[in-house]
């Protein structure tokens, strides 16, 4: 199987997110979130926050779309048919609240053949409006062979 | 409530039959994979599939909820995906602290649906005290 060992370290556009309250809530619920940080404004606000506050896993929300843009990047040259989401991680930072806004650097880190099949790393690097990191996600992606 | 090396954590969710698409709305991952039934059947599935990332997020649940709800207790979490998450079947979270040094307990998980781990060999990083 081909691999774009030539596009490693190929950045993407910066992607702007705009964290909204009520995004922070819809997020919890779908996970199924019970604490009051994420959920209840009066509970945040008397625990100091400025507004909700994000569950760790809403990095998916806000680094999420340029992962998902760039894995239609004709230049990677990615099997979507054959594409499995193999691992992930995450590591944070400052908490993200609603208000702030998220700016997400994405990279093409690695990529690699083994066994017939592909194996490509792509790196997120996500910073609030202050500059401060909030987290860096590695997102690791498998193409299977045809077949 | 901190953890202490030994500990054992535990979660158990059973996603409903529209959770995939609350989270697909959420998340902005409309794979139909995960809400196409036709569509997931068409490709081989047995049916609409959970997102891999809901999942991981009900391990980010599990240690969070174990951290006494400190939203930035949790300082990293990496997971693998392996079977296929189904709907309406309950999943089980469990871990165990394996050290703690330095502030920082390092907890191993797995997210298991009947016999198919989902989620397999997750660890976790979570500031104690």
């Amino acid at each position: 199987m081909p691999v774009p060992t030539d596009k490693i370290g190929k950045r993407f556009a910066p992607v702007l997110y705009a964290v909204g309250r009520e995004k922070i809530r819809e997020y919890a619920h779908a996970v199924g979130e019970t604490n009051p940080l994420y959920l209840d404004l009066e509970a945040a606000r008397e625990a100091g926050f400025t507004d909700l506050v994000a569950p760790p896993m809403f990095a998916v929300v806000y680094a999420g779309p340029t992962f998902l843009s760039a894995l239609f990047d004709p230049e990677l040259e990615i099997d979507f048919a054959h594409l499995v989401h193999g691992s992930q991680a995450f590591e944070w930072g400052s908490l993200v609240v609603a208000g702030d806004e998220i700016t997400t650097v994405l990279e093409f880190k690695d990529s690699s053949e083994r066994a017939g099949l592909r194996f490509d790393v792509f790196e997120s690097v996500s910073v609030n409006q202050r500059g401060e990191r909030v987290s860096v996600g590695t997102w690791n992606t498998i193409i299977r062979g045809e077949g | 409530m901190a953890l202490a090396e030994g500990d054992s954590i535990a979660l158990s969710v059973t996603p409903d039959p529209y959770v995939t698409v609350r989270y697909a709305g959420a998340s902005g991952d409309f794979n139909p994979i995960h809400i196409d039934e036709q569509f997931a059947q068409s490709v081989g599935l047995p049916g609409r599939i959970l997102h891999g990332l809901w999942s991981m997020a009900q391990v980010a649940r599990a240690v969070g909820e174990a951290s006494g709800g400190d939203p930035a207790a949790l300082r990293s979490l990496s997971a693998q995906f392996r079977g296929m998450g189904r709907l309406g079947e309950e999943i089980v979270v469990t871990g165990t602290v394996s050290t703690v040094a330095d502030g920082l307990a390092s907890v191993k998980l797995d997210a298991v649906q009947g016999s198919a781990k989902l989620v397999k060999g997750a660890v976790a990083e979570v500031r104690v005290g």
